[in-house]
């Protein structure tokens, strides 16, 4: 008997034929683990002949199968501290500038702005790269920006906190249309420096250019319209516009464009590493920013996942973007796992680098409450979503929430469609989920500004609604947030904090048995493109890998069985009669 | 006759608290004409 | 309130007339629902949109406040903001609005 490792019996047409049941399974579908070869013909790989209906029961019972749910395999987090970016690129400011050019707020901000060893001492930022855990960060009393705790290391379990002047060539690394050009003095002093990094090879190294007079920098800044690199208050370089006609090559788009790919690339590098894989392992990427490059004639054309990729020296990968404003990371991690489960791909990695117009974004409440300002991190992560290993969490497709067209908008339908259904469905509780991530928003920067404690939000939200079906009574309300969440530690990056900051988070904790399910939820505000009013929002489950369960349960493959067994025991029913 | 009934209503809704489509089916049936609705989102 | 939003408020209201329009909040809390309500009543706090300095004085109320409540059919309320109530503090926010309507609202 061949073993095929994945195998798709599409449906059982049937025939009569003079008395005789004629079973025509549409598709067999046989994946290349033995000797099938993929031209041979299919059906000549079946070892028995066409029979009847039982027969062939009995034979598809026999090679049934089924395709394994895909794993986490492992994460990467990164955060890049860009004070001048603040100032310079940050939305709130550029606004600002134009609208209000002698405010108070443009006077007072520099004063606010963070060192580079401040932002390595911010707990929250410490969590991110996984020198934390959640529930440490829990332990301290918040505000946190007035807290220090034992680690202040550039470097952590995930990731790191790379400085910004290391990040800037990096970004030129990442130009491969020379638009990216810095000083002289600055790239002798800062080159050394990343040439230290662990995960700089040469062949990132080779990219960065010589640097050039400060001349040509302001000449390019003050009269060809190229976006300044500040360092520390100094001018250092340059972002060419790549067009002097099309607006959607302008220098501030090539400026963003090139700090997503950046912080993608360096996300990469540490979520392969910490993989274990091979660069060449890889064979997709999938980019889940919320930037958008193009020209004129196809001003979303994108791909950021293949340039990261490129410069991450994925050679055998390809890739391609998906958006879903805040929501599109739980959208890629669904799209991941199901092109590794269907067999598509086997490493696929989905990516996201961060956002300079979010810088500051809430700074004007945070200087006005005398505070510093802690949304000077650009955020980005990367996992490698690979084929079921037997040992690290699966992604369960079978659970999936999804905010639809016809969902409706309340707060309600929303977190019924993308909670309440898919537990629904599994003959599941809300109680039956050990951890939920939704957004895990930094609270020392969203409660300031007017905008809540968001992850708080949702678990209220959750929790009502589970009192609402009688999953839990109200007395559970009151610590539900502590028993299935946890405090906010990501920065208000748009995408970043929306699901995916716990993952590496879950995949530790379900591996050594701390949880056994998690929940992640994406939700996104579409209607900020002017498109549709709707929300979004989807959602998944990560549960420990089947393989690893423990006695007293009954694992997925057990079930399989079960039911080849019972296929089996019907077909010889038939074959009696 | 009430706050909302003939009134020409604007709608300021926040994504974290209640957006604009939810407050829009309310106050419709409050005999609202809503003029312009909004959802805001600030993270 | 975003930049854009201050400019519908303000040309709506020119073209209905202020007594004739009321603006309806949906605001996850208190100061937030404050600072937009205090925008379409006394003019942007922040002094970074349209209404910078425009006094229009309109009537301003937060979905969740009881004035609301009461006009609206109670399973279309039940089904869109029910769960919110458990969720919100209505009454931080119900004290900021009454606080600015009490300070700014003509009509």
């Amino acid at each position: 008997m061949v073993i095929y490792r994945h195998i798709t019996i599409s449906c059982f047409n049937y025939e009569s034929n003079g008395g005789k049941l004629f079973c025509k399974p549409k598709i067999l579908y046989a994946d290349k683990k033995e000797t099938v070869s993929k031209n041979q013909n299919r059906h000549d790989a079946r070892l028995k002949k066409r029979g009847t209906a039982a027969e062939e029961i009995c034979f598809a019972a026999d090679i049934l199968e089924v395709s394994m749910n895909s794993v986490i395999k492992a994460t990467g987090y990164i955060l890049v501290h860009a004070p001048d970016m603040v100032i310079h690129n940050g939305s709130t400011q550029t606004t600002e500038r134009i609208v209000n050019p002698d405010s108070e707020y443009l006077k007072k901000l520099p004063q606010h702005i963070r060192s580079y060893e401040d932002a390595l001492k911010y707990l929250p930022n410490q969590t991110y790269i996984g020198n934390m855990t959640p529930d440490d960060l829990a332990k301290f009393e918040q505000p946190w920006f007035d807290k220090t705790g034992d680690c202040a290391d550039r470097f952590g379990k995930f990731g790191e906190i790379m400085p910004q002047e290391e990040f800037y060539l990096l970004m030129q690394a990442c130009d491969v249309f020379d638009l990216l050009y810095l000083e002289k003095g600055f790239v002798d002093a800062a080159k050394p420096k990343l040439a230290a990094h662990p995960l700089m090879n040469e062949s990132i190294l080779g990219r960065i250019k010589d640097g050039v007079e400060m001349a040509e920098v302001e000449k390019f800044v003050n009269e060809e319209h190229a976006e300044g690199l500040y360092n520390h208050d100094k001018l250092v370089g340059y972002v060419k516009r790549a067009h002097d006609v099309d607006v959607n090559l302008a220098a501030h788009v090539i400026h963003e464009n090139l700090v997503s790919k950046a912080s993608s690339v360096l996300s990469i590098l540490y979520a392969v590493k910490n993989s274990g894989l091979a660069p060449e392992d890889i064979d997709y990427v999938i980019d889940c920013c919320e930037e958008a490059c193009g020209d004129v004639n196809q001003r979303g054309g994108g791909n950021f996942a293949k340039a990261s990729a490129e410069i991450a020296g994925l050679s055998n990968a390809s890739g391609s973007d998906m958006r879903g404003f805040c929501a599109g990371p739980a959208h890629a991690f669904i799209a991941a796992s199901s092109l590794v489960k269907a067999g598509t791909y086997k490493n696929v990695i989905v990516a996201a680098g961060g956002c300079t117009a979010k810088l500051g974004m809430n700074g004007k409440d945070h200087v006005k409450k005398e505070m510093p300002i802690l949304e000077d991190m650009l955020g980005g992560f990367a996992v490698v979503i690979s084929e079921n290993d037997g040992v690290s969490p699966e992604i369960d497709n079978s659970i999936i929430g999804k905010h639809s067209v016809g969902t409706g908008a309340s707060p309600q339908a929303v977190i019924t469609a993308l909670v309440a259904q898919p537990l629904d469905d599994a003959g599941l509780k809300i109680t039956d989920i050990d951890k939920y991530s939704a957004e895990m928003q930094n609270p020392d920067i969203t409660k300031p500004a007017g905008a809540g404690d968001v992850p708080q939000a949702n678990y209220k939200m959750i929790a009502a609604l589970a009192v609402k079906r009688g999953d839990m009574d109200k007395a559970g309300l009151a610590t539900f947030a502590e028993d299935h969440g946890m405090v906010g530690w990501a920065p208000t990056q748009g995408h970043i904090p929306s699901g995916a900051p716990y993952i590496g988070f879950a995949r530790e904790d379900i591996m050594s048995g701390k949880i056994k399910t998690a929940m992640i939820i994406g939700k996104g505000s579409l209607f900020l493109g002017r498109m549709t009013n709707l929300f979004d929002g989807v959602s998944f489950v990560i549960r420990a890998n089947s393989g690893a369960q423990t006695e007293n349960s009954v694992s997925e493959e057990q079930v399989k069985g079960l039911i080849a067994k019972a296929m089996k025991d019907f077909a010889m029913t038939l074959m009696a009669e | 006759m009430g706050l909302l009934e003939g009134k020409k209503v604007i709608i300021i809704g926040d994504r974290d608290g209640i957006p604009g489509p939810a407050i829009e089916e309310c106050v419709k049936t409050a005999g609202a004409d809503v003029v312009f609705s909004s959802t805001e989102c600030f993270v | 309130m975003d930049l854009e939003n201050q400019k519908r408020v303000k040309e709506l209201a020119e073209k209905y007339g202020p007594e004739n329009v009321v603006v309806v909040l949906g605001a996850a809390e208190g100061e937030a629902s404050g600072l937009a309500a205090e925008t379409v009543t006394a003019g942007d706090p922040t002094f970074a949109g349209p209404l910078t300095g425009v006094q229009l004085g309109l009537k301003v109320y937060h979905i969740c406040e009881e004035e609301m409540k009461s006009e609206v059919a109670e399973d279309i309320y039940e089904e869109q903001i029910g769960m919110m109530e458990m969720v919100l503090d209505v009454d931080d926010i119900a004290s900021e609005m009454k606080s600015i309507r009490d300070q700014y609202c003509k009509y």
